[in-house]
């Protein structure tokens, strides 16, 4: 399934003006070579992992928030998009990190694909790796759907199961007096509705699986595992894969149930 | 012992090959795997049939030629064990076995079980060694080396280059091996000059030969004869990244 979705994808037409000339600038030159090699593509898939990493446990952190009374996420949000050219620094900066990620994933994805294409006809036995670790490729997947969907839904406002706040986002007054959009009664009202609660808590057990086995992988491939420190990163990874799976469905979960909103 | 196998059979490179069932007969427990290759290899001539070609060398888990993917797992069921230090004991009377040659596009198959693994002799050729004027060896103790180094060295020069690790990467990457080579001389003053040409050259070399990329599923420490540890895959890492960014 994940192959032929590769498949289909790389044989796209190369983009006019991709790579970019980097003669002049040694350093990036530098980079580029190295995240050519099968190693270095790794590595740059690890560095934006953990990027990608710090921000899912930054962003749920602050989502986190609901649990708390409207004034708190609400004030958030607001300090959020007060930011201004900040946000969008950010924005882009996440945009570009992920498109490296899947760029990376998709590298070595395909370079594996093609190493063997005879497959064995007694199904080579599995004796160290995990169902994590098969699924990368998969998972990752699932969870730039998703990505795509979230956005659509709370970011953008398009999309909506329950087409409660589509287009027209009620406002809230924080204490201050400053007027608002209410982002709490957005989330709660997104996820009284069944279909999106389920559809976010799936999608972050995926992503619970993908950092469970990332979240260990990322030390072998940078380089700092060893023996002594091995069971140490193994653990680490199922513990953020916990704390995703726990943080970001306690939300749908308890507002669906209605212990929140 | 009487047995099932189920063999891969290809006439040559361009055949596309096939499973065939044999049944082994007289096959006692003391036998290594390939005496018992061997004892089926006679019954098939004495019946007139084309024998099972197999890679196979020293026979006594040194020489690294002995192949064989043995019901799914690289080198058979016993760990820390080359195709040809198995023996028959760790089978039942009656066991029906698979034996298929390593699969991987960098490793092509030559005939029937055997594959060719030019692809390790370019990687080693890309810098697998260290360029020294020869002449008398030096004295013994004249560089003095840390123990923990030298085990070090030790245990990534005991890879005897089977392609067992390539053979069950579920991506087909050549990680290990390479790991193993570029660690063994890099923990040795010897290796120092050209560290960092030897792990670029290498990766470039192994990347060239169509190996897949590692995805850190460990498989092929599970399955190495020689034992050696996926730390030393880490330490190419750090290695590759060093000289690459930064020399
Ligand atoms: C389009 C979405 C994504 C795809 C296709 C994708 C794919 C992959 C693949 C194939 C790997 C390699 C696994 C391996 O080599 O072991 C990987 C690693 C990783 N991914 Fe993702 N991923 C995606 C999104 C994400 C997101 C959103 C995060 C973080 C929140 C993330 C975090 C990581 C981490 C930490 C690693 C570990 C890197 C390493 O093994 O060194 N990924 N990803
Ligand atoms: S690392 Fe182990 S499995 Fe791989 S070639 Fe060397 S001895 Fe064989
Ligand atoms: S035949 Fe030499 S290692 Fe097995």
């Amino acid at each position: 399934m994940a192959g032929e979705i590769l498949r289909h994808w790389y044989h796209l037409p190369p983009f006019p003006g991709f790579p970019p000339d980097l003669s002049q600038y040694p350093d990036m030159q530098r980079i580029a070579r190295t995240v050519q090699t099968s190693i270095g593509a790794k590595s740059l898939m690890a560095v934006t992992g953990i990027a990608l990493l710090l921000f899912v446990l930054v962003h749920m952190l602050g989502n986190l928030q609901i649990f708390s009374e409207p004034e708190k996420i609400n004030g958030y949000a607001h300090f959020l998009h007060s930011l201004g050219p900040g946000l969008w620094i950010a924005r882009i900066g996440l945009l570009v990190i992920f498109v490296a990620h899947v760029w990376a994933a998709v590298r070595t994805s395909r370079a594996s694909r093609e190493a063997r294409q005879v497959d064995y006809a007694y199904k080579k036995k599995d004796l160290a790796t995990s169902y994590a670790a098969r699924t990368m490729l998969m998972s990752g997947i699932i969870v730039a759907l998703f990505l795509a969907y979230h956005l659509m839904h709370f970011t953008l406002g398009w999309v909506d199961f329950a087409g409660s706040h589509v287009g027209k986002l009620p406002l809230y007054t924080l204490q201050d007096g400053t007027e608002v959009p209410d982002v709490y009664t957005m989330v709660i009202q997104g996820f009284q509705h069944p279909l999106t609660a389920i559809t976010y808590v799936i999608a972050n057990l995926v992503l619970a699986l993908h950092l469970s086995h990332g979240a260990a992988s990322l030390f072998q491939t940078l380089g700092l595992r060893n023996r002594e420190n091995a069971a140490t990163f193994t653990k680490l990874g199922l513990a953020v894969g916990a704390i995703v799976a726990i943080g970001n469905c306690s939300m749908p979960l308890a507002i669906l149930f209605g212990i929140v909103g | 012992m009487k047995l099932s196998l189920h063999v891969w059979r290809q006439a040559g490179p361009n055949d596309t090959g096939r499973m065939e069932q044999i049944t082994a007969t007289d096959i006692t427990e003391d036998m290594s795997f390939l005496e018992m290759l061997d004892k089926v290899n006679e019954d098939l001539i004495n019946e007139g049939k084309e024998p099972i070609a197999f890679d196979h060398d020293c026979r006594e888990g040194i020489c690294g030629m002995c192949s064989l993917m043995i019901n799914g797992v690289a080198h058979g069921p016993e760990s820390g064990t080359t195709t040809c230090q198995l023996h028959m004991r760790s089978f039942r009377d009656g066991d029906a076995i698979y034996i298929e040659p390593w699969r991987s596009r960098a490793f092509p198959v030559i005939r029937d079980l055997m594959v060719d693994r030019g692809s390790f002799d370019r990687v080693m050729q890309a810098g697998g060694y260290i360029s020294v004027n020869t002449g008398n060896a030096q004295d013994a103790n004249s560089l003095p080396i840390k123990k923990a180094d030298a085990d070090a060295a030790f245990d990534a020069a005991a890879c005897i280059g089977c392609g067992a690790c390539v053979a069950s990467c579920p991506n087909g990457s050549a990680m290990l091996f390479v790991a193993a080579k570029v660690s063994h001389l890099g923990h040795l003053p010897q290796g120092q000059p050209e560290r960092s040409k030897r792990v670029q050259d290498m990766v470039a070399a192994m990347d060239a030969e169509g190996f897949g990329a590692c995805s850190n599923h460990y498989e092929c420490e599970a399955v190495c004869p020689k034992e050696i540890p996926a730390d030393t895959i880490a330490r190419m890492n750090r290695d590759l990244l060093k000289a690459s960014l930064c020399d």
